[in-house]
Formats: structure tokens, sequence, C-alpha cells
């Protein structure tokens, strides 16, 4: 889950890790009263979307740029070009992404940027803070061209972060003085919301120190745990479903897991791991793969209709690929919810399907006398094939 | 021989009153699995019935493993308790704990993990399909059935499986059994970012065990498990190892429906696996429905 940049200011005043002082605007009119709150001179207007590269995008009225920097009085115009606008840049596809809010934030003047994470590391099974001197630009180039300036500390899972931890990463970023004390300070609290939120990532790109000597959050990604998600109901509210793929939205209200892709040929599979493997297999006999779709282990009738549904609101598809593998599942049970979602949905393509497991003779013998526009199929490889041959002909 | 179970271990349920344990409690009773207890708290002193089996039921691992001697432990609990019901078998000293459940969140499971370090117990899971060393009867019947794989499509023989992810490890399976060879154990490892036994952990075991002939390790993208079992393997392991690596056309940052399954940063993909393998070795099929066929290509059999 992804969310806003005012969000993740929210958490950062939670959790006391300073950031610059900013508010967030449906309006023009509270854009422009938040400037003089703000007070200063200039200030920076925000798009507020889920995706990066704002400053670099356009907007689809013609206005370039989704982050501006401005002075105090010209907020509410700006704003307002922003504001119910849809903004794309080189994340979010052509199709872009509306922007609800803008935030508007003290404009600071930066003397260093920094980059600062911390993030799950899976096979040392403990969090990672990840430091460099080289902020502000993309960290995998830095990593590449030059690894000696990524500073990497790993975190005891029971023990937690411990001073001389938060010592060394101080010394190497080479904070002195007062800076060192707010460094300190900044990176044992950014610790205490990683955990107590189940972020699986915290990534502040740049941190900066100001001029007049602060130490700030600039800019923040946050990637959460779903598993955990369960105990953070005010994390869960700010999930902005507008900012989602909306097929992706419907997927998840049925329990299903779906991720759509630029091909023709969907495919719905039970398990994450033979859907991938499905996706792969319409790939290597020279089809595209349209989505991701897996539909867990029951493939209810009520899940399989609204997955030919979601699958069909995709105008690429121009065939379905069903692989189930029915282990403990009747395949019948399996072939007759298929049947009936085809005749609820109504099937307009073709629809190769592919059944193993438990009563599988009979699953085929449902499919077969369905009088549906259906193929079966022997194997997974046939099936693959099968679904190819389809849309090719 | 097999790894890790025997057809004669005795298994307890931990959430074995629960609707999705308490069925593949049945399933596994089926079977033949010598399922001798189930643990529920509150629940103890009743009796779960299935057919002609009374299973006890105890309200705490503790109990369970005194009364009957269980050396394992299936946790079937829900994932807001399941880190804590790992733990609970850890302490009652059980040999192998088999976590099924899905969805425990990432920082429990790192807690487990670090407390677990140094404690003998191992673990496989969570997020898993469990764990099969298959019978010797008809449909495999008579095995140690863990978790909630479909017992009748395995066939006891001379494979080793080890694998990611649930109705994938079905397929190779299935693939082994019809081609005649059979398997000496199936391990379903999980598809969580922090999980108990390892791929390396798995041919570790496999390579150990006379039963065994040859391996099938099955990975997907995400982590860097595969290559480092890849690199053990090609030093330490004599027996034919082939593998298949799921995700290939999983585009990058995307959670393909495990929480491990995640290309980020332009590591864990599948071909970088693939490649690994292969400079290991080890025979990779380009597609799941090749596991097979690999496995043949790899080990000369007919």
């Amino acid at each position: 889950m992804n969310i806003h940049e005012y969000q993740a200011k929210i958490l950062f005043d939670q959790f006391s890790v300073p950031s610059p002082r900013g508010m967030v605007a449906d309006t023009s009119e509270e854009a422009a009263a938040a400037a003089v709150e703000l007070g200063g001179d200039r200030v920076v207007v925000k798009s507020q979307i889920h995706a990066g590269g704002r400053g670099k995008g356009t907007f689809k009225n013609g206005f370039q740029g989704g982050v501006h920097l401005v002075a105090s009085g010209e907020v509410a115009g700006i704003a307002d070009r922003m504001i119910g606008e849809i903004l794309v840049t080189k994340q979010t596809g052509e199709e872009g992404r509306l922007v609800r809010k803008v935030m508007v934030g003290e404009a600071v003047d930066i003397s260093h940027e920094y980059y600062l994470a911390i993030l799950m590391d899976r096979s040392a099974c403990c969090p990672v803070i990840v430091a460099s001197t080289e902020g502000g630009m993309d960290i995998e180039e830095v990593a590449e061209k030059d690894p000696g300036k990524i500073l990497r500390e790993h975190v005891h899972p029971l023990v937690g972060l411990q001073p001389y931890e938060v010592r060394k990463l101080t010394t190497g970023l080479g904070f002195t003085g007062d800076e060192a004390k707010q460094f300190g300070k900044l990176l044992g609290n950014l610790f205490r919301l990683f955990l107590e939120c189940d972020c699986s990532m915290v990534e502040i790109n740049p941190l900066v120190r100001t001029t007049d000597g602060r130490v700030l959050a600039l800019d923040a990604k946050f990637n959460f745990d779903d598993n955990a998600l369960y105990r953070h109901p005010e994390i869960v509210e700010f999930r902005d479903t507008e900012q989602e793929d909306p097929r992706e939205v419907e997927a998840s209200r049925h329990s299903l897991n779906y991720i759509g892709l630029d091909g023709n040929i969907a495919c719905l599979v039970n398990g994450a791991g033979l859907a991938m493997a499905t996706m792969d297999l319409i790939k290597h006999h020279g089809g595209e793969p349209a989505n991701f779709l897996d539909v867990g282990g029951g493939a209810s009738q009520e899940q399989v209709a609204a997955a030919f549904k979601i699958i069909l609101s995709d105008e690429a598809v121009k065939a379905i690929l069903v692989n189930i593998f029915g282990g403990i599942m009747d395949c019948d049970v399996i072939a007759h919810g298929v049947v009936a979602a085809c005749e609820e949905v109504g099937l307009p393509i073709p629809l190769v399907i592919r059944l193993e497991g438990n009563n599988v003779a009979a699953g085929k013998a449902t499919l077969v006398t369905s009088g549906l526009n259906i193929i079966t199929a022997d194997n997974l490889a046939d099936a693959a094939e099968k679904a190819v041959a389809v849309i090719t002909d | 021989m097999a790894i890790l179970v025997e057809e004669d271990t005795k298994v307890l349920v931990q959430g074995i009153t629960g609707s999705f344990g308490g069925r593949h409690a049945e399933l596994s009773l089926d079977y033949g699995t010598q399922l001798v207890a189930g643990v529920t708290p509150g629940k103890g002193g009743q009796t779960f019935v299935h057919g002609e089996h009374k299973v006890p039921v105890f309200d705490t691992v503790e109990q369970a493993v005194r009364e009957t001697g269980a050396t394992v432990s299936a946790v079937f609990v829900p994932p807001a308790f399941a880190g804590d019901a790992i733990l609970e078998s850890v302490d009652a000293r059980v040999d192998l704990v088999v976590a099924i459940t899905e969805g425990i969140p990432v920082r429990d499971m790192m807690k487990v993990r670090a407390v677990m370090t140094g404690s003998g117990v191992r673990l496989v899971g969570p997020n898993c399909p469990g764990i099969v060393t298959p019978g010797r009867g008809e449909n495999s019947q008579g095995g140690c059935r863990i978790g909630i794989a479909p017992g009748y499509i395995h066939k006891r023989g001379r494979v080793g499986i080890v694998s990611r992810s649930g109705t994938l490890t079905y397929e190779a399976v299935w693939q082994t059994t019809q081609r005649g060879y059979g398997q000496s154990t199936c391990v379903g490892i999980g598809g969580d970012p922090i999980n108990g036994t390892s791929h390396l952990d798995a041919l570790q075991l496999f390579n150990d065990d006379e039963e065994t002939e040859a391996i099938i390790m099955i990975g997907e993208i995400g982590g860097s498990a595969e290559e480092e079992a890849a690199v053990w393997a090609s030093e330490h392991c004599n027996k034919p190892v082939a593998a298949f690596i799921a995700g290939a056309t999983a585009p990058p940052g995307r959670r393909m429906g495990h929480a491990g399954a995640i290309v980020s940063g332009g590591k864990g993909t599948a071909q970088a696996k693939k490649e690994a393998l292969r400079a290991a070795g080890i025979t990779v099929a380009e597609t799941p429905a090749q596991i097979g066929s690999a496995l043949m290509e790899a080990t000369g059999w007919g």
C-alpha cells in the first residue's frame, strides 16, 4: 500500500521526525491560506499523487510540472491549475493520475542532500539502515558506481537500535555538533516509526541539512507490510483507491490477487506461484500475458465470475487461459463454477481451460458438454499453445 | 528413509478446532498420518472425532507433547496469533514446526526467527503447503502429510522436492508421479520474505538422505535464497538437481501474490536466478511444463 506525501508528513509529525512545515489543501483558496499561515516569501506547491517524477511531469491541461517553487502570492493560481487535473509522469503511464490535493510547504535552503532508508533485510531477517552522503539521486546508481559511499547497519530484531549504531552512522555521514544530535534523534524516531507502523521500507531521499542548520526529511516513500495492516486501522484509512488501478481495487474486494499487464491473453490460476508460472508459459509459447490473477486455493463460482468480469473489462484481452490444479477441491465443482460464471458474465472471447487433479475426468466432461466456447487442454504446454493459437488464428 | 518426517512421525495440530485446521486434520487422518493430538487454548479435554479416529485436544502444546509424544507441530492458527503459536511449540521442544498460516506480519516472523536461533527446533514455512513423505499404500496412503497438499498425487519414490509455492509444487509432484519416479519427501518452504527452512537447508537434507536420488528445486522471483542454494550445491551436492524459477514475466516492484515474490532494485529477477543455477550445474526448466523433462535430463533417467 502506498500513501501520499502529506500522509507521510502526518506520520513524521506523530513520531517527531522533523520535516519542512507544510499543509495539505483541497482547493486553491485553502492553498493560498496555507501559504499565508506558513509565512515567508516563497513556498513549494506539490501535487499529491502516488507516483514519482512529479517535478518533471505534465498536466493534461498543458501545465508543466507537478511541483513548483513560487512566491506566496502566486499559490492560488498555481494550485488552481493542479487540483482536479490529471498529471502524467514517467511513472504514471499515459493515463496519468488525478490530483485531488496539493501540499503547500515551507521552502528550505539546502546545504547538503543525504540518503536515509530503513528496510527489512530478508536474508539477514532483521531491519537494515542504509545511508549515504550522496542523496537526492538514484541510490541504485550510487551503489553501483561508488559502493563505498553506502553505509549499512543491521539492527538486532530483539535488542533494537543501539546508541553505538547511531554513532557509527552519524560519524559515517559526517554530521558534527548540534547537527549530529539532530540526526541521531531523527534516526531513533524514524526507526521507532518503522517498527511500530510495520513498514517494510521507509526511504528518505533526500534527507537534508539546511543552510540554517536544520536536519530535515524532505521527501519520503513508505511501504507497509500488507500482512500487518490489520493492526493499523489509522494507516488503512490513508489508502486512496483513486490512485490505484480500478481493476486491482475491484479484485481485492473479492479476495482476488490481480495485477494488470500489457498483453492480450488473460489468465486465471489458483496459487501465486502457479499463476506466475502460467504467465511465463504464455510468454514462452509466443503470447503476452494480460495479467497476473491468483484466485487462491478455492476458486469458487463467485470468485471466478468476479475474475471474469475484471478480465473482460480490459479491452486488450483476446483470450482467457484458466489453469487450475484442483488438489483438494473437486475439479468437477470447479468446472461447474466456471460454466456458471461464463453463463452469468457472458463469454465473448475464447476460453482455454486446463484442469488437473481430483475428479478431473468429470470436470472436463462438464466443460465439454456445457455448449460454451470452451477449449479444454490436456496439460500445461497444451493449454498455452492453444491459447496462443486461438488469438493468432 | 525420507527427510524431516517418516510414516510413523507423531504430529499435533495447533488450531485443530478451526474450520481450516480441522478440515486438513481430517484429510491427514484419512491419508494415514499419525495425527495424535490437537491444541486449542480453552478447548482442552475435548475430542476431535473423524470416523474411527478420536484425537485428544489439549490447552497447551506442552501438555500435548507430554501426553502423546508428538514431535512435530502443524500450525493452522490465524495470522495474528501464529507467531505466538510457533514459539509455544519451540518452548515445548518439538523437533519441527510446520507453519501453514498465510499472512503473518513480517515483524512477528523476524522476532520468531531471532528467538528460535540456537533452540535446535526447525521451522518450515510460514505460508506454505507443508510437508509430505508419501506412504507405500494405494495412492500413497500411509504417509505423513502435514499441511494442505493433496495426498493422492504423491507416490513414494526417489525424488526430493523443495518449493516456495503450493500449487506449483503439486505440478512438480504430479509430473514425477506420472513418470513413475515418485518422491522421498516434498517440502513447501513458503512464499514469505522471512521463513524458516531455506532451499539450501532442504538441499543439504536431501543430499544426506539415502532414499533421495535426485532433487527438484522450485523457486520464484525475489530475495537470493535460490542463488545461495545453488552456490552450495555446486560445491557440495552429489545428486542431480533440476529447477524451475517462476516469475520471468513479472513486472518489477510488484508483489506477485506471495509477500516474498517481488523484484526490487533490479535484484531477485528470474533471469539472474536461472543464470546462477545453471552456473552451478543445475538443469533449469524454462517452463513449469518441463520440470519433469528437466529432471530426466539432469538424471539421465528414461
